[in-house]
């Protein structure tokens, strides 16, 4: 009966955001740090961090190691504060490190985007997404940002089954050696000019699998990597805003 | 005399119980033979994790059979030669569900199993004893035929979705044989476990074994370690939290698989509402812990994020909306004729070959098992607030693990209703997390850790050296036994249903990989 459907449209109503770069996210979200210049023992709270993205002198927080976890915060803090800004994604890795005093956003170097990328991409970008050894928390939120509330296809953002259609790979995953050799033959099976976009914390170090012998990680070496998108999972709002941000107009 | 002669074999404990290790008995290969197959004569016993660890000159094997009417785990053991040809009778021969553990430890240890039917690496482990067989030159099962075709697929999918290959020997549209390869996810989690020595590695490390699971690994290596400092005191307010966090990842789950259900089935107006729907459930967890996953929500000891008036009467009021649109949509699923027609008898697996394979939680209840550790070896709030778990579907198909979701899911909501209650005629406060210095981890024990997951039945177990440090670890999900019932289900069936049936399943890559 059409009835029931009208009654399931109207119990949902309207369900997608209409602009991604403003929502404010509930609770206790832990976005991009904010480090104060007081003085504490920086040994002590340097060994609180699982992962070691925590260094001294001065402070700082790698956000390419951080499992955002929050733990850091809990013990120091008047130091340490995470921020619910979700526009973390960057172009250089460098810039995930946020240091002590450092209240600036974190941003794109326009100097380091490729040229192509803005004008191949910005209308339209086709992702071949590589799960290598990840937990299925980064799978599930790249999944969300398709879905009806954050709705990244009106971007002409969209993940495709062939790597042949596609501009480019998402690696979620530290990169098992079992899954290594599977990376290389799916980025060599898109056509140039690709891009490589590294999603969580364990794509971008290993995260807290780092260190293990199971993985084989060369494959980062050989390429240079175009958005790097930090998070344990990355909020689907870190993700499409640093997408929409590398390939926009400039 | 013959129960002294029979205890004599044994040890028993409950469920997050710690053992000291040398009042385990270790007795003789063919006296473990003989009274593991005793004991799986039994329908109640089932085999909650079998493993070895190699302890000076010897291997030593821990074997726990769970019992769901005492609510028992026997704990048995014997001691081998530490060395490379070392062969024992496989148990699997007669008792199938033992494959996986007698090949994760042929795998590991280069045991041999005499006859067993089948000695594939479970995962290609990065220690596995024998490097020569890699993942990428398995010799698959083959049918020499002209009139027969293979098709494979994966590792890397169509979707978003973890890498794992899927090999089909067909008769032109009907699958005649599924072999499923693992192992692409292997990350080394349970050498990591040993490696990093911090309570908070250890912890977060729990939160990404499979981390749609998070909250309940976490769950799992929490209630050990517990167990292992030997922290017995149970509070109630905090078991409640957990509780609640569990069911809330279950909530999530069930509701996301129902939306990729619908995908499978091409109904986008189900895809789209269900999908919608996990969106508020996976946005309370972050209202409450600041993680859609609920990582960060369970520590050992305590809680950064107590579960406070103002988040009980959101979490009411989310159930309350949650309810009203899930029932009309799931309404009009269960009605809908051409949704039906893709779901009934399609994919059907026997309540016989689940209990053969060993399967737990819903690839287990689907069928009619009432395999529920909640119900038969309670923890957390399960321990005082009974949660009933008959499972009222049976037929095994496609629709069998549809209908078990939305009746879990209805089961939840009621649950966490009564949790809420419970927890505001306590009235107190869950205490913090315990200190890294304050945690002594007893020298020289076993702690076996279950926790029912919204997949089935968690288990992990660590052995402790003199010293208290964490020297073997041992994790099993769910995932573990279950894959082999999607391969069951494909046997006749047309390869265009593989989809629907995986998706139905939604069964763990990284968490059987480890």
């Amino acid at each position: 009966m059409i009835l029931d459907e009208l009654r399931i449209f109207k119990q949902h109503g309207k369900q997608f955001i209409p602009d991604v770069t403003k929502p404010v996210l509930p609770g206790p979200f832990k976005g991009r740090p904010e480090i104060t210049l007081e003085r504490v023992d920086e040994e002590a709270l340097a060994s609180v961090c699982p992962t070691g993205a925590i260094s001294k002198a001065p402070v700082s927080v790698d956000l390419g190691k951080c499992v955002m976890c929050g733990e850091c915060a809990f013990a120091f803090p008047s130091k340490i504060k995470f921020t619910k800004d979700y526009k973390i994604a960057t172009n250089v890795r460098e810039n995930l490190i946020i240091k002590a005093g450092d209240l600036e956003p974190v941003n794109l170097d326009e100097s380091r985007i490729r040229r192509e990328i803005q004008t191949l991409f910005g209308r339209s970008l086709k992702l071949r997404e590589i799960s290598a050894a990840g937990a299925n928390a980064d799978e599930g939120e790249l999944n969300a940002c398709g879905n009806v509330n954050f709705d990244m296809g009106r971007f002409g953002i969209e993940f495709l089954a062939s790597p042949r259609h596609c501009d480019g790979i998402v690696i979620t995953g530290p990169i098992s050696e079992n899954m290594a050799e599977a990376v290389q033959i799916c980025y060599d099976a898109i056509p140039d000019p690709k891009l490589i976009i590294l999603v969580g914390t364990d794509a971008i170090s290993g995260g807290i699998h780092s260190g293990s012998k199971a993985l084989q990680r060369s494959f980062l070496e050989k390429y240079p990597v175009d958005l790097y998108v930090p998070g344990n999972p990355p909020h689907p709002l870190t993700f499409v805003n640093g997408v929409l941000e590398l390939i926009r107009k400039r | 005399m013959e129960s002294t002669i029979d205890t004599s074999l044994y040890v028993a404990i409950k469920n997050q119980g710690t053992i000291r290790l040398n009042d385990i008995p270790v007795i003789s290969y063919s006296e473990f033979y003989a009274k593991v197959m005793s004991l799986m004569q039994n329908d109640q016993n089932h085999c909650v994790t079998y493993h070895a660890f190699p302890q000076g000159k010897v291997l030593k094997f821990i074997c726990c059979i769970a019992n769901d009417l005492d609510a028992e785990i026997k704990i048995l053991s014997h001691e081998q030669p530490f060395k490379r040809d070392l062969q024992l009778m496989s148990i699997t021969k007669n008792v199938y569900a033992f494959h996986g553990y007698e090949r994760e430890i042929m795998e590991n240890f280069g045991v041999d199993f005499l006859s067993h039917p089948w000695k594939k690496p479970v995962r290609y482990a990065f220690n596995r004893a024998d490097h020569s067989k890699v993942i990428n030159n398995y010799p698959f099962y083959k049918i020499t035929s002209s009139e027969l075709h293979e098709v494979g697929v994966g590792p890397i999918h169509a979707g978003v979705i973890e890498p794992g290959h899927f090999r089909f020997l067909c008769n032109g549209e009907t699958v005649l044989h599924l072999e499923i390869q693992l192992g692409w996810q292997h990350r080394g989690v349970e050498d990591t476990y040993v490696r990093k020595k911090t309570l908070l590695q250890r912890t977060v490390l729990s939160e990404s074994i499979a981390a749609d699971t998070a909250v309940g690994h976490a769950s799992a290596f929490a209630y050990l370690i517990e167990s292992m400092a030997g922290l017995q005191k149970k509070n109630d307010q905090l078991d409640i939290e957990r509780t609640i966090g569990l069911e809330l990842e279950r909530l999530a789950m069930h509701i996301g698989d129902l939306s990729n259900m619908c995908i499978g089935l091409a109904y986008q107006l189900g895809a789209a509402v269900f999908g919608a729907l996990r969106t508020p459930t996976i946005n309370y967890s972050q209202l409450w812990c600041g993680n859609r996953f609920g990582k960060g929500l369970i520590r050992a000891g305590g809680t950064h994020y107590p579960l406070g008036k103002e988040l009980q009467d959101a979490l009411l009021k989310f159930l309350e909306n949650f309810e009203g649109r899930f029932k009309t949509m799931a309404a009009k699923l269960f009605a809908l004729p051409s949704a039906l027609m893709r779901m009934e008898n399609i994919g059907k697996v026997t309540k016989t070959q689940m209990e053969l394979i060993g399967a737990v939680g819903m690839a287990a209840r689907m069928t009619g098992m009432a395999r529920d550790l909640r119900h038969s070896h309670p923890f957390g709030a399960y321990r005082f607030v009974k949660y009933e778990s008959p499972s009222p579907v049976t037929t095994g198909d496609v629709w069998a693990r549809a209908a078990l979701r939305k009746v879990e899911i209805e089961k939840s909501i009621l649950y966490l209703r009564r949790l809420i209650r419970e927890l505001s005629a306590i009235d107190g406060q869950s205490p913090k997390p315990i200190a890294e210095n304050n945690l002594k981890i007893l020298p020289g024990v076993l702690t076996v850790s279950m926790v029912e997951g919204w997949r089935g039945e968690i288990c992990h177990a660590a052995v402790t050296d003199d010293k208290g440090e964490i020297i073997h670890y041992k994790v099993k999900d769910p995932s573990f036994h279950n894959w082999m019932a999607l391969a069951l289900s494909l046997r006749d069936l047309e390869i265009s249903d593989f989809p629907i049936n995986n998706k139905s399943y939604n069964l763990s890559y990284c968490g059987h990989d480890l």
